[in-house]
């Protein structure tokens, strides 16, 4: 068989899987019951996938190692939190801003922006700050890279924790550990539905099943685009890539506000479902989490992804605190299996690095960059001087 | 301004200081629309820092760089490309695992107008695009001579000759007017200089290319160049038809050394 006609065989095959797994993912609800703990973990397992899979666009595709992207979570849940509750009571008088909101959120002071409008916003604003927060990283690279997104990642998470004291013409910014609450539960305005976690989690798993789709979309069409091709060719050598055209800031940028916006919807997605934004929510540790998603499943590779961000999660969220919590108590130990889950996250990744350190599933080109020692190849001709003077 | 009548590309006093060392030293230079020039000298004579000043990789410490008539000397690497200047490395650099379509599909960037939202909708203009760029690609690939088999292998696992090939393809996929050659016969045997030697006057004349070269096999050279200009130290030391430079003094001095007198 020729190699294209593999390809293309390898294609269809890929394209089968994809769906039954699509088709098993939306009938999953309809085995638990509505208000299933299972449940509560898969909502969180998808938007974590969203994340991850923002997360691997800036560093699967283009390279860019980001460690500080918790902060385009708390800028989407905080798009929720501004915008679906109480908080700004007295904006607007005393009625309130509302646009297409449920009619109970309509009754309340404050602003009420519709769900669906505020995942818009969260993505705006993610992109935006996504981009400013790449600019002072255009001249560097690698690990330096790494230390001034772990800094704005921090920079975020400490206004979101002392921004209660920080007052905007009268109104604290984020309420802090005291967090912003309750915020608007998610209103279809055409068919008048209103989600209730109380009562059902099914409409926001199958919300997050839908953002997953929508960002697995993009992650694809984006990849197989020029757009993609020049993420990789800069991952791959920054000279050469803009030796042939590829201007380099401006396909860094576009990379870093792709990555966050995805990450600022799953986060707006994931505020509105927890109904309270916390600082809490917005540590370093949470960064290295969705990293650690990124790499288990294999860098650059979609559904590597997708199995890393699953998998992490689903330790996470069920494995760890449902399941195995007891089981030290059950060898006569006296502590619960929570109070060791970064220590499980630990090993695992040790683990992963010494049997797989490609990831579960790594990308065609991952895997032959590590067997066989390939990759991006440091000419001589060229000085590091000139990638300085390249990006000026 | 006006670049000096009939030439492509000009340099004018162009001088690059790397701490305290100057690496090219106040060189002009022109290049005539339509031939190939080669740049020689002994290692270390400055050639690839002059090549990555022509491109945008380096900015010159002084001087001026034109190119079609337009100032070129402190314009980004990309911008010069999208002018229509191409150029290979003297030590390869593909995107290593990327297919060789890939990379010349990269090739094309700057001839390509699909954006962020353009790609993630794909709208029939982009997926027209698309399609255009692929074909391109496999037929530049065809012209420099890649089996059709080893389009889509990852570039990594082809033979060095290869390589160059893809390289080339790369280069030449962004249909530029100027084609920069570092060392491009580096590491073959006399029969693949050859041909690409013939290759190389092929491009002049099919495609209309202005070639510039940067070389050591003097075979090759003396064939094909139409000038040469021989830098030694970052100076020009010697400038002109092969004959004329070949009987220079200075530069048999440069490279092999004074004579005793």
């Amino acid at each position: 068989m020729s190699a294209f006609a593999k390809l293309k065989a390898d294609r269809r095959l890929a394209r089968g899987t994809a769906v039954g797994v699509i088709a098993l993912a939306g009938a999953f609800p309809l085995f638990f019951d509505s208000l299933a703990t299972q449940l509560d973990t898969a909502i969180y397992v998808l938007a974590y996938v969203c994340m991850a899979l923002g997360l691997n666009i800036v560093v699967g595709f283009a390279g860019l190692l980001d460690i500080g992207y918790v902060a385009f979570y708390a800028i989407g849940a905080y798009s929720v939190g501004w915008l679906a509750s109480d908080h700004f009571t007295g904006i607007g008088g005393d009625s309130g801003v509302h646009l297409a909101a449920s009619e109970f959120a309509s009754s309340l002071s404050g602003i009420h922006l519709n769900f669906l409008l505020i995942l818009l916003a969260a993505m705006v604003i993610a992109a935006v700050l996504g981009a400013l927060i790449g600019l002072p990283t255009l001249r560097l690279r690698g690990d330096y890279i790494a230390i001034v997104t772990l800094a704005f990642g921090e920079i975020v998470g400490r206004i979101a924790l002392n921004g209660d004291s920080v007052s905007i013409s009268g109104y604290a910014l984020t309420n802090g550990q005291q967090a912003i609450a309750p915020v608007d539960q998610p209103y279809l305005p055409l068919v008048g539905y209103e989600f209730d976690s109380a009562f059902n989690l099914r409409p926001y798993y199958w919300t997050g099943l839908l953002l997953v789709l929508f960002t697995l979309f993009v992650n694809f069409r984006l990849r197989d685009s020029r757009l993609g091709r020049a993420w990789i060719a800069v991952r791959e050598d920054e000279v050469a890539a803009a030796s042939m055209g590829v201007p380099l800031v401006r396909t860094k940028l576009l990379a870093y506000a792709a990555g966050a916006a995805l990450g600022g919807v799953a986060g707006a997605f994931l505020g509105a479902y927890t109904a309270a934004i916390n600082s809490n929510q917005f540590q370093f540790s949470f960064s290295i989490f969705v990293l650690a998603m990124v790499i288990l499943g294999g860098l650059g590779s979609i559904w590597g992804v997708v199995a890393g961000a699953v998998a992490l999660a689903t330790i996470d969220r069920y494995l760890i605190p449902e399941v195995f919590n007891d089981a030290p108590s059950l060898l006569g130990l006296d502590f619960k299996l929570t109070q060791l889950s970064f220590g499980i996250f630990g090993f695992l990744l040790v683990l992963m690095m010494v049997l797989r350190p490609e990831g579960l599933f790594p990308e065609r080109r991952r895997r032959l960059e590590l067997a066989e020692g390939v990759g991006a190849a440091g000419g001589m001709g060229v000085g590091e001087e000139s990638v300085h003077e390249a990006r000026t | 301004m006006s670049a000096g009548g009939g030439s492509l590309l000009w340099a004018e006093g162009v001088t690059k200081v790397f701490g305290g060392l100057v690496a090219v030293d106040g060189v002009s230079f022109e290049i005539p629309t339509g031939s190939i020039v080669s740049i020689i000298g002994p290692n270390g004579a400055g050639k690839t820092t002059f090549f990555n000043m022509l491109t945008g990789l380096y900015k010159p410490t002084t001087g001026r760089i034109f190119f079609d008539g337009a100032e070129t000397t402190r314009k980004r690497p990309d911008v010069i490309s999208s002018l229509g200047v191409a150029r290979t490395f003297q030590n390869i650099r593909l995107f290593a695992t990327m297919s060789a379509t890939e990379n010349v599909m990269v090739g094309q960037h700057s001839r390509m107008r699909a954006g962020l939202f353009g790609s993630i909708l794909r709208f029939p203009r982009v997926r027209r695009e698309e399609r255009a760029v692929r074909e391109r690609a496999e037929e530049t690939l065809a012209f420099v001579g890649l089996a059709p088999i080893r389009h889509e292998e990852p570039v990594a696992n082809l033979s060095y000759g290869d390589q160059r090939r893809v390289e080339i393809a790369r280069a030449l996929a962004s249909n530029p007017r100027l084609l920069l050659l570092d060392e491009p016969t580096a590491g073959m045997n006399p029969q693949e200089s050859a041909r690409l030697t013939a290759f190389m006057e092929r491009l002049r004349d099919e495609r209309e290319l202005t070639i510039l070269l940067i070389e050591h096999d003097m075979q090759v050279i003396m064939n094909v160049s139409e000038r040469i200009t021989v830098l030694d130290h970052g100076e020009k030391i010697s400038e002109g038809p092969p004959e004329q430079v070949r009987a220079d003094e200075r530069v048999v001095e440069a490279y092999l050394g004074k004579r005793e007198p």
